[in-house]
């Protein structure tokens, strides 16, 4: 069967990676491209750049080091930020990113996800939603995660799925940060509106909590962190095998 | 020299890329003469299966492609590409492959529990059939890159690899010099690589 993925995503600011990294043996622990040989060495099933640049020197930046990162990583990439045009996601492609994620720009501009679709095919365009419990309602914000927008985010996803969408990245804003879990609650609430592959993203702590997304949730699909893996409290290699020994179908080398 | 056949669908960055990696001369291309003084194709693709055939069609380069295979010539198709090596499709109404390989493509939508979510996108692992020389340096179970919607069926003699995904999918397929990859081995990693370097390899007969 479809084993689980495990997804490190690298913020990447004018052609560095930020949020710091502290590998042993890794000279360049900045080097997008070096972060990502070592990620597909140890066992990271996909990889996700996230442009975080405001400045269109560092998108050129941006793009240079995906072209040399997808000429050197031979793993599924997926780019996110900044992306608010069908050009944007030409811009990408081009460079070697085989998914292309959109978050704001889709709340901006409710054509993208289906104009992007149509043209690259479903399986090119992941929705990534950050989602908040406002008065007990999942909310969909913007701009990082600083503004409601106010839309339901189930019924947001459902519209964004239906008009294309073939993968959905959900970030709880609720457990970001927080090392204490997945948000298993709103995770089994997407899961349960689409059927399309779900990403749970927000609030991994420790290898237990991919063990409990996976068992609490057999529908999901992958898990996605980011400090836990740069910093090396979690080694990928390591959750993989507690995977494995719970019964959870992963890729082992 | 491997050329890439280049008719004007899907990304070939990676599997440029990847072909170059492992010390191949790749090019690109969409240039008769390039394609007949190649060592072997490969017939790449993603998209919809009729746009696809079209345009092989329009541009000719489906007369090269029967051309050089029936030389003897390998030929290895990847995702849309394996598709398009078979005799017909049934993606969004019926269309006529190249039909180099016995078999027809199918939606995976029906033919697996409903619970299962299509596409079929992810890892998964490789079952050998009639095991392909481009298995050489592969382990049974090893696991490669899907991303598809259709598969081929009625393909049952030329199948090579299997995988499991609510019932068993052709993974690959090989009839003499024509080999085909549903699988993406230019995102499998080091698996993939290593089938990319066998399939490359001049001598294996």
């Amino acid at each position: 069967m479809i084993t689980k993925r495990i997804i490190p995503c690298l913020d990447v600011k004018d052609g560095r990676v930020v949020k710091g990294t502290n590998f042993l043996n890794l000279a360049d622990v900045s080097s997008p491209v070096k972060l990502a040989q070592f990620y597909t060495e140890n066992g990271a099933d996909e990889l996700v750049f996230y442009d975080i640049t405001a400045s269109s020197d560092g998108r050129k930046l941006f793009t240079d080091i995906l072209a040399e990162t997808a000429s050197k990583v031979f793993i599924p990439l997926t780019v996110g930020g900044g992306i608010n045009t069908v050009e944007d996601f030409d811009r990408v492609l081009k460079c070697g990113a085989d998914k292309v994620s959109v978050n704001s720009g889709a709340i901006k501009n409710p054509d993208l996800v289906s104009a992007a679709a149509q043209k690259y095919g479903n399986q090119c365009v992941v929705l990534s939603a950050d989602i908040k419990r406002v008065d007990g309602v999942f909310r969909v914000f913007a701009k990082g995660g600083r503004e409601n927008t106010g839309m339901e985010a189930i019924s947001w996803i459902k519209k964004c799925v239906a008009s294309g969408a073939g993968e959905v990245v959900v970030n709880s804003i609720d457990t970001d940060g927080v090392k204490q879990g997945f948000d298993i609650e709103m995770l089994q609430a997407v899961c349960d509106a689409v059927n399309v592959p779900v990403i749970a993203s927000g609030g991994a702590g420790s290898k237990q909590d991919f063990v409990d997304l996976f068992k609490a949730i057999p529908d999901i699909d992958a898990g996605l962190a980011a400090s836990v893996f740069h910093f090396g409290e979690i080694a990928i290699p390591n959750l993989k095998r507690e995977l494995y020994k719970n019964d959870i179908i992963v890729r082992l080398k | 020299m491997i050329a890439i056949i280049d008719y004007g669908v899907g990304n070939l960055f990676s599997l440029c890329s990847s072909l170059q990696i492992i010390g191949e001369e790749a090019i690109i291309t969409s240039d008769v003469s390039t394609i007949k003084s190649a060592d072997k194709l490969i017939l790449p693709g993603v998209g919809a299966f009729g746009d696809a055939m079209e345009k092989l069609m329009t541009s000719g380069l489906d007369k090269v492609i029967l051309g050089e295979a029936q030389k003897g010539k390998d030929i290895m198709g990847i995702c849309l590409g394996m598709q398009l090596l078979f005799e017909k499709s049934f993606e969004y109404g019926e269309h006529k492959g190249l039909g180099l390989i016995k078999g027809k493509v199918v939606p995976i939508q029906g033919d697996i529990p409903q619970n299962l979510k299509i596409p079929h996108i992810g890892w998964n692992a490789l079952h050998f059939k009639n095991k392909s020389r481009i298995y050489k340096n592969i382990n049974e179970n090893d696991c490669v890159y899907f991303v598809h919607s259709f598969y081929a069926t009625d393909c049952d003699e030329s199948i090579t690899a299997t995988t499991e995904y609510g019932k068993e999918l052709t993974a690959s397929v090989q009839k003499g010099n024509i080999y085909g990859c549903q699988f993406h081995p230019e995102k499998s990693g080091n698996v993939g690589l290593k089938i990319l370097k066998a399939f490359c390899e001049k001598e294996d007969k």
